[in-house]
């Protein structure tokens, strides 16, 4: 059996590469995208059971946080019947329930968020008091300070000239080195997941 | 075709430095996250504390799912040496594809230890699907679920700065890397152990999980050093075209 998933995978991975490179193969390789999407699909909804069966087993055990598990089945169990319900997904309830709850728990997560990095840069000096976070968080105050709207107007030197050359010349070189070494990464990854040194499939 | 000589040059190198017998072992330069990574695997067994691994939200079919398959090779090794532990190994994904490599990865890694009776599904984990419901699925689990060791690795944006954050409040060690740069910068600034750019894919060789790993490593090393020379190369003649030479 694990041979037999070895072979598949192999077989698929290489005709989706080939069908980047040779045209004759590009229709089956839509095909076998085609066929990808439809298991993620698939997958979707194992991983909404798994989430009830987690959450569940939470409320059961009366664990440390089991009410936020309840609240979230009961709010899994509302939005899954009015997405049923006529006119379905689209429908102007579930946008209410969107606009209403997701909407406003994601913006407070979000300003949580500045709040929470504004923190981490302070605490970043206590942490790791070493040249590289000097200079993190002086090019992080530098940009701040170019790219905001102050009462008396610009900084005249930092945001003409100071903060285009910290974000398009030192940034950018260092985010492309950067990248460059993750696509290598991500590369090599593919290929050892390619040749079955990797199996995140068929249990080996 | 440029595209395809760089598949091909580096499908060849990785399978010749697999094969290829070492005469003796590889030296890595010392990365303080994965000493660390080692170190809490083996106090999480001891202390009886769950080590906590976080996939992030890389859709597999895309390219930013091999941050996470990355992950997920790592998931099978310390699942198997977390096995007997009274707390086991808790993984959660934020693409459901993801979670359910996950839980078969968790499976795989509990047979190969032979305690396959032990394993429970719900140790892998779907924790949401949009970036701060995933956040908002994770936290609990950094905070409730008794864990001592938090290992970030796949594909996350700006909001792995709150769980980088929850994991600090609870005094857990958090060792995060992602493939997205403002996450990398979020990262700088708030994990104890954050990992930059390709270090992201070096955890298989560093702890050690086989010939293939360590070869990706070489052959990593090999490409950055060819693309170096490339680009100053390139840079090398457009100088001298400026200076009329060329």
């Amino acid at each position: 059996m694990g041979i037999l998933t070895f072979i598949i995978a192999l077989l698929t991975g290489l005709l989706v590469l080939a069908g980047y490179f040779v045209p004759a193969l590009a229709g089956l390789q839509s095909i076998l995208l085609g066929w990808a999407a439809i298991a993620a699909a698939m997958a979707a909804i194992v991983g909404v059971l798994s989430l009830i069966s987690v959450h569940g087993d939470k409320v059961r055990r009366r664990g440390k946080g089991s009410i936020y598990s309840a609240i979230l089945l009961v709010g899994l169990f509302i939005a899954f019947i009015f997405g049923l319900v006529p006119p379905g997904p689209a429908g102007p309830i579930l946008g209410l329930l969107f606009k209403a709850i997701i909407l406003p728990s994601q913006a407070a997560l979000m300003a949580l968020l500045a709040i929470t990095l504004l923190y981490a840069a302070v605490r970043l000096l206590r942490r790791r008091p070493d040249l590289m976070s000097i200079v993190f968080l002086i090019s992080a105050s530098l940009v701040l300070l170019g790219s905001a709207t102050l009462p008396f107007g610009e900084i005249p030197i930092l945001s003409n000239w100071i903060r285009p050359w910290v974000t398009q010349v030192l940034a950018l070189g260092g985010a492309r080195g950067i990248l460059i070494g993750v696509a290598l990464g991500s590369l090599l990854t593919g290929l050892r997941v390619l040749f079955g040194a990797d199996r995140p499939y068929g249990g080996k | 075709m440029i595209e395809l000589g760089v598949i091909l040059i580096s499908a060849l190198l990785l399978l010749v430095f697999t094969v290829r017998k070492r005469k003796s072992p590889a030296k890595f330069r010392e990365l303080a996250a994965f000493t660390r990574l080692s170190q809490a695997i083996g106090l999480s067994v001891e202390d009886g504390t769950r080590l906590h691994i976080s996939l992030g939200r890389g859709d597999l079919l895309t390219s930013r799912g091999a941050s996470g398959l990355a992950g997920l090779s790592f998931v099978r090794d310390i699942a198997e040496r977390t096995s007997v532990s009274d707390s086991p190994l808790v993984v959660t994904a934020g693409d459901p594809v993801l979670a359910l490599l996950t839980q078969d990865t968790l499976r795989a890694g509990y047979e190969a230890a032979r305690v396959g009776d032990l394993f429970s599904p719900n140790s892998g984990r779907l924790a949401g699907m949009s970036p701060f419901g995933y956040a908002a699925g994770v936290m609990p689990v950094v905070g409730d679920e008794n864990v001592s060791a938090n290992v970030l690795i796949g594909n996350f944006g700006a909001e792995i700065g709150l769980l980088a954050e929850s994991a600090e409040r609870e005094r857990a060690l958090t060792i995060a890397a992602s493939d997205d740069l403002t996450a990398q910068a979020v990262l700088y600034a708030s994990a104890e152990e954050p990992l930059i750019g390709e270090e992201t894919f070096a955890a298989g060789a560093y702890l050690g999980m086989g010939a293939s790993h360590t070869a990706s490593l070489t052959v990593q090393d090999i490409l950055r050093w060819l693309v170096i020379l490339f680009l100053l190369a390139g840079a090398g003649l457009k100088f001298l075209q400026f200076l009329g030479i060329f």
